[in-house]
């Protein structure tokens, strides 16, 4: 298509012919075209001096982009499993309803297209829908027709009634929320030595809080000192573990902080360049985001020769992702900064040894960040004084599930799950998810242990089960999640997380046996060692962690028989005892 | 001893590595196989199929990206690692649908070999019955998707060493696939049986046509030896 042509070269123009931009490239013209058929990959590639199967590879990768015409308006329906405890599977049916489509399907005038996502970052409103880039949330059946009404007579979805987010702050903390005077943090650090803000940061015995809780002071000190052309600061704004929502909180409610944090950061590594990757989910915090950055260029907050302090160039910029779980994993995000498919690395090399561009890269999670702004204010010794030995300060959770009060808590380590549960109004858990799926499942015994690296790391979502919900039908449908999240680089993930979704089935469906059980725990360890990286590692944890605390849970669905077959030989001849009419004859 | 030496124990034996080497290189070179299947000496490693696993100081790593330091003590052939290997192997059998009796790769399969070293025997995981297309749109090479392992080999030696990039991949998670540079298929690429990439696929994914059963039953490559030996002769002159 001739047309198309003009606009790709248009495109690729703007984003100056850098193949590294392929993910803005993809972007722009997925928003203007509706999806990129084989003819754009063609040009895109043709315009970039790339291969088409290049092109193709990247594209095919992410959530976001479709290879086919999809409707104008995209509603993406939230599927996560706090979500589903709040009444998704009904919304669903409702949108289906009042569209005459599947899931999945568009309407027959390309209007409307219905699509499952992970979760979108509003479980504490759940259930919650992305319609094109605008959050509704709170939704019920009753909401599907009006919205489908509202979108065919043409109405700005953002007026809705259901297109509100709500902050949901909960329990704000003296880390994050407090109130900070743009600049201060700066300050404080261009008035040392950047060894000596990283001193400083050693001081406060900060731990990155993405869940694996890393010492930061040692990350930044690696990738100081390590040998290269530039270095680059990236904050991971990519949070996808289902139940987590407090990266939305952190910058609706408090930009500049992480700004300040991303600063410092970079005075201390040595960075002109910091990039913030934001998840596809979140485009709608793009704006303001902008328009934060944009005030802070003018306060001389950014830019060149920052707060007066001569040859500090810093600027940051905002890499919006396109819908992929795994661009969390630090290494998957950096490929995917580079306009690649989000497949993480092998290490060593570590990123800060070969990151972005194969540059020394230090990546930090937003609210890490947001810590080593408040440290440079406070002091080291401040923030240590709070939390627990090995896991001084606070810790953002992100609360939904069966409780009163679901929303983002901001609590010193070292909490017990007893006492967050009493805190959010369900003292009745049957269980707690903490951690996310790829956390733990946590039993009553365990109420008493406390959040912290030490006990229960988790990097904040936290999803309540009560006493009615069937666990591990929630624990099948996290593993549905890995399925669909892997990137398939690896065999062990690739394809053990789709044996084990399998394998549970089969249990679930009650006809697994005692060594259908073994088999899969075999199959879960194999999968947990033998992965590549982060997401395979912990994938097979809803089962691992749920046959160490609940195996009666397993043990009531099981068969007495010694084995049964990995399908019901009756059903799988039904279609054909029908065309026939004749049965067959089984051995019972 | 030079400064490029460095000194690592694999299973408690001492060997001596060159500075810059992988753990698989070293262990190659020193005799000892560890088993694995997306790896080919002659291309960039991979890290694809993970079955070159070894415990590097206690924790598993890919030895074919792993590279050697002053003394690493790596466990390989143990019954726990083996069991996992095995465990990968099998579930590559399951993904695809390999019907090794009749494959011309058979005899010289990689994925069949490693599954008779490492004494694989019925399956026990569940079949995935995944729909996978097959391309025989060129005249000399052909591919078969139902026995693709996704180990990369094509994509690596098109883009290295045949400088071609015919090859990638496509989507992720189970549904990831070999994709080629072209819209309807192999034939449109500029890929020749001459070539590096229609050389390397460890099993009969990525064929030449008119060559199938060369050689006899009992004198293929894997048929009196098993996957590794050829390593493993080495040690005898130590």
């Amino acid at each position: 298509m001739a047309g198309d042509a003009a606009l790709v070269t248009q495109v690729v123009e703007q984003f100056g012919r850098d193949r590294g931009r392929l993910m803005d490239i993809a972007r722009a013209l997925h928003a203007k075209l509706g999806c990129l058929t084989e003819d754009t990959i063609g040009d895109v590639a043709d315009a970039l001096g790339m291969r088409r199967v290049q092109v193709r590879d990247m594209v095919s990768f992410y959530a976001f982009f479709s290879r086919r015409p999809k409707g104008k308006t995209v509603i993406r329906l939230c599927d996560a499993v706090p979500e589903r405890m709040k009444g998704a599977e009904e919304v669903a049916r409702a949108f289906e309803e009042a569209l005459g489509i599947k899931v999945g399907e568009t309407t027959p005038d390309g209007a409307i297209t219905i699509e499952h996502a992970p979760c979108i970052g509003l479980s504490d409103q759940a259930p919650g829908a992305l319609i094109g880039a605008t959050p509704v949330t709170n939704l019920t059946p009753a909401d599907a027709p009006k919205i489908v009404q509202a979108l065919q007579d043409g109405k700005d979805i953002a007026t809705l009634p259901q297109a509100e987010v709500d902050l949901n702050l909960r329990k704000p903390g003296p880390v994050i929320f407090a109130p900070m005077e743009r600049g201060t943090a700066i300050r404080a650090a261009v008035n040392r030595k950047p060894e000596e803000v990283i001193a400083e940061m050693n001081k406060s015995r900060l731990r990155g809080r993405g869940g694996a809780g890393f010492p930061t002071a040692m990350k930044w000190d690696f990738c100081r000192k390590a040998k290269g052309n530039a270095r680059y600061l990236i904050c991971n704004a990519d949070e996808g573990e289902p139940g987590t929502f407090k990266d939305r909180v952190i910058l609706t409610e408090c930009p500049d902080l992480l700004f300040e944090g991303m600063t410092v950061a970079g005075y201390a590594l040595g960075a002109k360049e910091g990039l913030l990757y934001l998840r596809g989910e979140y485009e709608y915090l793009l704006p303001h985001l902008d328009q934060v950055l944009a005030k802070r260029r003018h306060l001389g907050l950014l830019g060149k020769n920052i707060v007066g302090c001569e040859g500090f160039d810093f600027d940051i910029r905002i890499q919006l992702g396109a819908g992929a779980y795994i661009c969390g994993e630090e290494s998957a995000l950096i490929e995917s900064l580079e306009g690649k498919r989000g497949a993480p690395r092998d290490r060593p090399p570590f990123p800060v040894q070969k990151g972005y561009k194969n540059q020394p890269t230090s990546v930090n999670n937003v609210e890490t960040l947001c810590c080593a702004a408040r440290v440079l204010e406070m002091g080291g010794d401040w923030f240590a004084a709070m939390g627990t030995r090995d896991s001084t300060g606070t810790k953002l959770l992100s609360v939904s599930g069966d409780c009163k009060h679901p929303g983002v808590y901001e609590l010193e380590y070292g909490i017990t799950v007893e006492k967050l549960l009493e805190m959010v109004g369900a003292e009745d858990a049957q269980a707690v998810q903490v951690g996310g799926p790829s956390g733990q499942c946590v039993a009553p015994k365990d109420f008493g242990r406390s959040i912290s690296f030490e006990d229960l790391p988790t990097g904040g979502s936290i999803i309540v089960f009560g006493p009615k919900r069937d666990l591990l039908e929630c624990m099948r449908q996290f593993i549905e999640f890995f399925v669909e999240e892997s990137c398939g680089w690896c065999v062990p993930c690739r394809v053990g997380t789709t044996i084990l979704s399998k394998q549970l089935a089969k249990i679930l469906d009650g006809r697994g046996t005692r060594a259908d059980v073994q088999e899969m725990e075999k199959v879960a360890n194999t999968v947990k060692t033998m992965s590549r990286c982060g997401l395979g590692q912990t994938a097979a944890n809803p089962i691992l962690s749920t046959l160490r605390s609940f195996p009666g849970l397993y043990e009531a669905r099981l068969k007495k028989d010694d084995f049964v077959p990995p399908f019901d030989l009756k059903a799988a001849l039904a279609e054909g005892c029908a065309i026939t009419g004749k049965q067959p004859v089984l051995e019972d | 001893m030079s400064q490029d030496t460095v000194n690592i124990i694999i299973d408690g034996v001492e060997i001596q590595a060159t500075a810059g080497q992988t753990i698989l290189e070293a262990a190659d070179a020193a005799g000892m196989y560890i088993p694995r299947l997306c790896h080919h000496p002659d291309l960039p490693p991979g890290g694809h199929c993970r079955v070159c696993t070894v415990k590097v100081n206690g924790r598993p790593a890919s030895s074919c990206t792993f590279p050697v330091s002053e003394g690493l003590v790596i466990e390989n052939d143990t019954d726990e690692i083996n069991a996992q290997r095995r465990r990968i192997i099998e579930m590559l059998f399951v993904e695809g649908n390999h019907y090794c009796p009749s494959c011309e790769a058979g005899g010289n399969c990689e994925l069949q070999a490693l599954g008779y070293r490492l004494g694989m025997l019925a399956p026990t995981l569940p079949y995935l019955r995944v729909k996978r297309e097959l391309d025989a749109t060129h005249k000399d090479v052909y591919i078969d998707r139902d026995r693709c392992v996704l180990c990369g080999r094509c994509v690596r030696a098109s883009s290295v060493v045949d400088k071609k990039d015919a090859f990638g991949f496509e989507n992720r998670g189970i549904k990831k696939r070999l994709s080629v540079d072209a819209v309807h298929g192999l034939g449109e690429t500029a890929v020749s049986a001459a070539d590096k990439a229609a050389q390397v696929c460890p099993t009969g994914c990525l064929t030449v046509k008119r060559v199938g059963y060369a050689t006899p039953v009992g004198r293929r490559k894997y048929d009196k030896t098993p996957i590794g030996a050829e390593i493993e002769k080495k040690t005898a002159k130590v």
